[in-house]
């Protein structure tokens, strides 16, 4: 388990690390975090709940519990990550458990954003390059990897992979600017403005 | 590109600025908080040294957590009352109003503020909660949001967001007898997927749209995300204006008719332009039941579950994960699965209108033994109009209990659950794996009648059977 210390912060270019496979389509946010964990006023422990349920279904066999797992940092899935509730507990177990950035075909929308707002890339892919990346990591589970957000590339020491980001939030991520309430906060004039001006807080005279 | 829809209108008054990075500031004009995603939300204001920017625009209340047999506090899970303990003082901290138990008015966050009328065309609402797409019914753009943007909202009334595509699912003919406005978006989401909405706001639209009641439509908005689309609407009309006056918080007198013509005015234009559009015929439609484990896997009550070679190539390891989970067979059919527990309510189905649907099939009849089936109304209100309306005896008579309102087991984040493998027919939202409460669980969503027409017979039935026989 990582420490707080380590959580994305400030600007986010590079991401080294190990890749962990989780294979199927549409995993939604309760198997990421089931609602029984979001009975909690704090994001702490829920590292340690990722994909609890999943995870005593298979009984050590999970991704999340092979050994040679331990201590990857880049996800790899396949479509519709992370459906279903809004829950932002499904991207902070993630983040808890030491993952740092996702990699797959598609993403739920939600998800998507929430992982932005804790700093975690979501880059696509298309379902081709997912079963080659699948098949090289496959081969070699403990090879490391970069992931360069400036040339938006995955890359081994042999092998460089293209993949997707949205341009807004691929230039919030380098920039260090995707946490969006500084941004959104120094905007309060044009805030009181739209209090003004919405008809329907002002009696609809406007 | 759209242009000229609600959702272009409404987009474009609420924009704030253009923040680096190509996104837009939003201007949220309603925030709703319950007390499952903004205690986060309120420790991390804090830790910033940030106030809440518009208290009066932000309106909480308890819904997910609270049990629904004995609601005195403290509650008897003390995780559940800490929870609860922090909502409050949060929102006594920051002068926010809290609907809560026994104020009359507690109950799910998106049935409640409709019925206040806190919920108005032409408005941007957000909450931390996926199904805040209910809240399209009325014409406002309405969306989930996670707990970081719970934070950006309470700081900033406003939200960073990408405006999404729109696509019309234009619905014409009209729903049959024993066909409800849950079969009717199941059978979309059916059609479209569960990620065919990804990117898209839906708009609903067509005669079979325009015919449904409001509380009709807010159960189709409400499963907009079901299909990936984060965002559901449906232009604002006679329907909802006539629903809205009168609430709570409604506009009245002169405000009232300045109103409609405001919310008149924001009608997607006849000429306006979609990045899609989708034709359906509701009159094809027949009750619709999930069998697997995504809100897309479904069929209608007289088919059989789907072999994988009648899948789409993509669709097919789902559905193997499916049938594992699940226990069926594919090839074989839906109808006569035996069910063990019954669950009528939730933010899709536990308004009053759901409730007199089912108990219109449970009236007189028996709950099938070995079943357990119960109520949850969706909110204070709804609990006391079917008081008023004597739903609460039909039901009891026949065998259901009758519960306080909550979220219940829709998501059993409170002691109502499945054990084990048990089998639920249910007018929530989501089947997904262990989502009632057991990891092992099984859930068949269906429409309100469609869960008291199982109930009574001990497995799943075609509720127009039942209904003839009630003629």
């Amino acid at each position: 388990m990582d420490s707080n210390s380590s959580f994305p912060k400030g600007k986010i270019q590079n991401i080294r690390g190990r890749c962990l496979i989780l294979s199927g389509d549409d995993i939604d946010t309760d198997r990421i975090i089931p609602a029984r964990f979001l009975k909690c006023v704090s994001f702490e422990n829920l590292g340690e709940q990722v994909f609890a349920d999943d995870r005593k279904e298979l009984n050590g066999d999970h991704p999340f519990d092979q050994k040679i797992n331990k201590g990857a940092s880049i996800l790899i899935v396949n479509q519709n990550f992370g459906c279903g509730s809004s829950r932002e507990h499904a991207p902070q177990a993630l983040m808890r458990w030491g993952i740092r950035a996702i990699i797959g075909q598609s993403f739920a929308e939600i998800f998507y954003g929430n992982c932005l707002a804790l700093g975690i890339p979501c880059g696509t892919m298309s379902e081709h390059k997912i079963a080659t990346l699948e098949t090289i990591i496959s081969e070699n589970p403990m090879e490391e990897w970069k992931l360069d957000l400036n040339q938006e590339t995955l890359n081994n020491h042999k092998t460089s992979l293209g993949l997707n980001y949205q341009p807004g939030a691929l230039e919030m991520l380098r920039t260090g600017r995707w946490d969006a309430t500084y941004q959104l906060t120094s905007n309060s004039d044009k805030l009181t403005q739209k209090l003004k001006n919405l008809p329907y807080l002002n009696q609809f005279n406007n | 590109m759209s242009s000229g829809t609600l959702f272009d209108k409404v987009w474009d008054l609420h924009q704030v600025a253009k923040l680096p990075g190509g996104s837009s500031q939003l201007f949220i004009g309603l925030h709703l908080i319950h007390e499952v995603t903004s205690p986060q939300a309120f420790a991390a204001l804090k830790d910033k040294g940030l106030n809440v920017f518009c208290p009066d625009r932000t309106v909480a209340t308890v819904d997910h957590i609270v049990p629904t047999t004995n609601q005195n506090r403290p509650f008897s899970d003390p995780l559940a009352e800490e929870m609860l303990v922090t909502l409050e003082s949060n929102c006594l901290n920051h002068d926010i109003k809290l609907y809560g138990i026994g104020s009359g008015h507690q109950g799910i966050v998106h049935v409640i503020a409709p019925e206040l009328g806190l919920t108005q065309p032409g408005m941007t609402i957000a909450c931390g909660d996926s199904h805040t797409s209910t809240h399209g019914a009325f014409g406002a753009i309405a969306f989930g949001v996670g707990t970081s943007q719970v934070r950006d909202v309470l700081a900033s009334q406003s939200l960073a967001m990408n405006k999404l595509k729109v696509r019309r699912i234009f619905v014409e003919g009209n729903l049959n007898e024993g066909v409800y406005a849950k079969d009717l978006i199941l059978h979309i989401i059916r059609e479209l997927g569960v990620k065919g909405g990804v990117g898209y706001a839906y708009e609903f639209a067509g005669p079979a749209i325009q015919a449904l009641s409001m509380e009709e439509r807010m159960t189709i908005c409400n499963m907009s995300i079901e299909g990936g689309a984060r965002c559901g609407y449906i232009n604002p009309d006679e329907v909802t204006f006539e629903y809205l006056q009168g609430r709570l918080c409604a506009p009245i007198e002169d405000s009232w008719n300045r109103a409609t013509n405001w919310w008149r005015s924001l009608c997607s234009e006849e000429n306006a332009i979609f990045d899609d559009e989708v034709l359906l015929n509701a009159a094809k439609i027949a009750p619709t039941v999930t069998w697997g484990i995504t809100p897309g896997q479904s069929i209608s009550i007289d088919e059989n579950i789907p072999t994988p070679d009648c899948l789409e190539q993509s669709d097919r390891s789902i559905a193997e994960e499916g049938y594992k989970y699940m226990g069926l067979r594919p090839g074989t059919p839906i109808k006569g699965t035996p069910v063990d527990v019954c669950f009528i309510g939730s933010c899709t189905n536990g308004r009053i209108s759901d409730l007199q649907a089912a108990a219109k099939i449970a009236k007189g009849q028996n709950v099938a033994r070995g079943v357990k089936a119960f109520v949850v109304p969706g909110s204070e209100q709804v609990a006391q109009e079917a008081k008023a309306e004597r739903l609460d005896e039909i039901f009891r008579e026949a065998g259901f209990e009758w519960r306080d309102p909550g979220c219940s087991m829709c998501l059993a984040m409170n002691p109502d659950r499945l054990e084990g493998r048990q089998i639920s027919a249910s007018s929530s939202n989501r089947n997904f794996k262990g989502r009632q409460g057991s990891s092992s669980g099984r859930t068949l969503l269906m429409s309100p009648a469609m869960v008291a027409a199982a109930a009574i017979t001990g497995e799943v039935t075609d509720v127009r059977i039942l209904l003839n026989k009630a003629l």
